[in-house]
């Protein structure tokens, strides 16, 4: 909001400098601890596995932690993939009925979808850790993927249906007319448009599953089937008591990074996704 | 993310007329392709739901399930557990303090980076970016980095004789630190779609008239962003008050159980000691039911002014 001013004379230059400095320090503050980690989990420490000069003796630590961190990575990819794959292909059907059919009950449903958001995660996790005991998927990555879907509908319905919304009707009508079934005029002609809408719902399902903590520490019991934050969190508490911060530094890199990576491919899309209307008020 | 906030509600376009057989058909479809969300809805929501209703009312320790009805011993348990009033009010304190610190936060900010130049871009990128991290990451993250052992200001805590998380006050501003860290981008950028949705025009017209910077925020910004603002504290509330990972992994509740927020009884009493899932289920059920009342008070507060107008 400062006004701008342009041109490079002095009086231009000094009048900004208090905003540069400013601002630098805002982007300073919320990117120094990420960089920090970065390089401390490389860097020497006592106490650790990389006492003397730089190198990769925490990711070391890391690989031979327990199961190795093989496992927690392959667990964590399996759950985040499956929620990924189930998010999408529930939400891209379900906003497609909300956005063009009109059937009885479809008012009630969407508004349970939306009322998911209003129940908080420990209240549903105690009864859906009893029930998915009951129905055999107790302890199991399957069981985590299905909970953690669930609670990425009320967002991913109400995008896919809001996309669906905003392509126009006389695409589909054209279709339909040329002789598509509903579901030919959804593969064919409708997903391309609403792939934007897609892109976002699937990459907030990516992160909501890789980052997820609650549900895999109230419904995995079992240590070789933790995903990866929740081995991290516990590697801090098992060498007697005295914590290895490098390694929990390196864990936070591994975790952090496809974040970050992911999120910086497709920030576009990311910001799209806010802009397009689902959060307007 | 809750959209009872007052919007226009996405409205479905008139179906072109057809004839009753084939707005049947049309119907049956439209259910088919509505099956899978409403399984999901069914078995993994309202089913749960229900049942934490009937765990509430039981004697169900974790490990043998159903042990006959007790309504209302759970409840008056959970009541009375000795951590209940001190967890309720640590949660509602950092509930507070979390929504002020966001909202006021996430609009100065969007304010700051709003239009679009290089720098501004990158600026918004660097805020942007912790919110990509999971909530345990960034909590393991600041359990590192405030750590007196290995943490980058470590020499100054000792000079200082301070810790970031040995007093209950500083493990209360610490965690919020971590929190304004972790979402003040997310906030930031539900301000900058609120900002967009303002028409230019309604700028231009104030400045003609004169309006001081101040004046058009005041009078102009503020009250076109009252949508905005309520769904943003509406989210920022209700995510509050179920805080759960900040206070499991980096305070772990301490120091002296001085930071225990109502989701961490819960899982406490569920899983760690007690295990006695009617007790659980029971504070589940308060939570929620406050939650309910909250944010219906909360819609209530941000919509009247606008039906008096």
């Amino acid at each position: 909001m400062t006004a701008p001013a342009r041109g490079t004379t002095l009086a231009g230059i000094a009048i900004r400098t208090p905003y540069w400095v400013f601002t630098g320090a805002i982007a300073l503050v919320f990117l120094f601890p990420l960089l920090w980690t970065g390089v401390a989990s490389v860097s020497p420490q006592p106490g650790t596995n990389q006492v003397d000069g730089w190198g990769f003796g925490n990711y070391e630590t890391l690989a031979g932690y327990q199961a190795g961190i093989g496992r927690y990575l392959a667990n964590s990819a399996f759950v985040s993939l499956l929620t990924v794959a189930l998010t999408l292909a529930v939400s891209l059907l379900g906003g497609y009925a909300f956005a063009r059919f009109r059937f009885p009950g479809k008012d009630l449903l969407f508004l349970a979808t939306l009322a998911i958001l209003m129940v908080p995660y420990a209240t549903l996790l105690i009864p859906l850790y009893v029930l998915l005991n009951r129905v055999g998927l107790a302890n199991s990555l399957v069981g985590v993927a299905l909970v953690t879907t669930m609670f990425q509908l009320p967002f991913s319905v109400f995008m896919m249906r809001v996309s669906f919304e905003s392509v126009p009707r006389e695409l589909d009508e054209a279709a339909m007319v040329d002789g598509c079934s509903t579901f030919t005029t959804l593969w064919r002609v409708l997903l391309p448009a609403v792939r934007p809408g897609m892109i976002t719902v699937g990459l907030f399902a990516f992160l909501t599953a890789w980052n997820d903590f609650i549900a895999p520490l109230i419904l995995i019991n079992d240590s070789s089937r933790i995903t990866l934050p929740l081995a991290i969190a516990n590697l801090r508490s098992q060498v007697q008591g005295v914590v290895d911060y490098g390694a929990t530094e390196a864990g936070v890199v591994i975790l952090a990074l496809p974040c970050i990576v992911l999120f910086l491919l497709l920030q576009r899309h990311y910001v799209r996704g806010f802009m397009s209307g689902a959060f307007k008020g | 993310m809750s959209l009872d906030v007052p919007t226009r509600p996405p409205s479905t376009p008139p179906a072109p007329p057809a004839a009753p057989r084939r707005r049947g058909r049309r119907a049956l479809s439209g259910w088919l392709y509505a099956t899978p969300t409403a399984v999901f809805v069914v078995a993994l929501f309202v089913a749960p739901l229900g049942l934490v209703l009937v765990m509430s009312a039981a004697r169900w320790p974790l490990l043998s399930g159903f042990r006959g009805w007790n309504f209302p011993d759970n409840y008056a348990k959970a009541v009375d557990n000795r951590f209940f009033l001190d967890s309720v009010v640590f949660t509602v304190k950092y509930t507070v303090l979390a929504t002020v610190l966001l909202i006021g936060l996430g609009l100065g900010l969007a304010l700051l980076v709003q239009e679009s130049t290089r720098w501004k871009g990158l600026l918004r990128t660097s805020i942007l970016v912790p919110s990509a991290l999971g909530l345990a990451s960034a909590s393991l993250l600041f359990y590192v980095l405030y750590s007196p052992l290995a943490g980058p200001l470590s020499p100054l805590m000792a000079e200082l004789g301070a810790t970031f998380l040995g007093t209950p006050n500083a493990a209360l501003w610490s965690t919020l630190f971590l929190i304004v860290w972790r979402y003040a981008g997310f906030y930031m950028l539900l301000m900058l779609v609120g900002l967009q949705g303002i028409p230019v025009e309604v700028y231009e017209a104030a400045r003609m008239d004169g309006a001081s910077r101040w004046q058009l925020f005041r009078h102009v910004t503020l009250p076109l962003l009252r949508p905005t603002l309520a769904l943003t504290t509406v989210l920022c509330v209700t995510g509050s008050l179920l805080a759960f990972e900040q206070f499991y992994i980096l305070t772990k509740g301490g120091p002296d159980n001085s930071t225990i927020s109502v989701v961490q009884l819960v899982y406490s009493v569920a899983f760690q000691g007690q295990n006695d899932l009617g007790v659980a289920a029971a504070l589940s059920v308060l939570v929620l039911g406050a939650l309910v009342l909250v944010n219906v008070l909360q819609l209530r507060a941000f919509r009247r002014p606008e039906e008096g107008t």
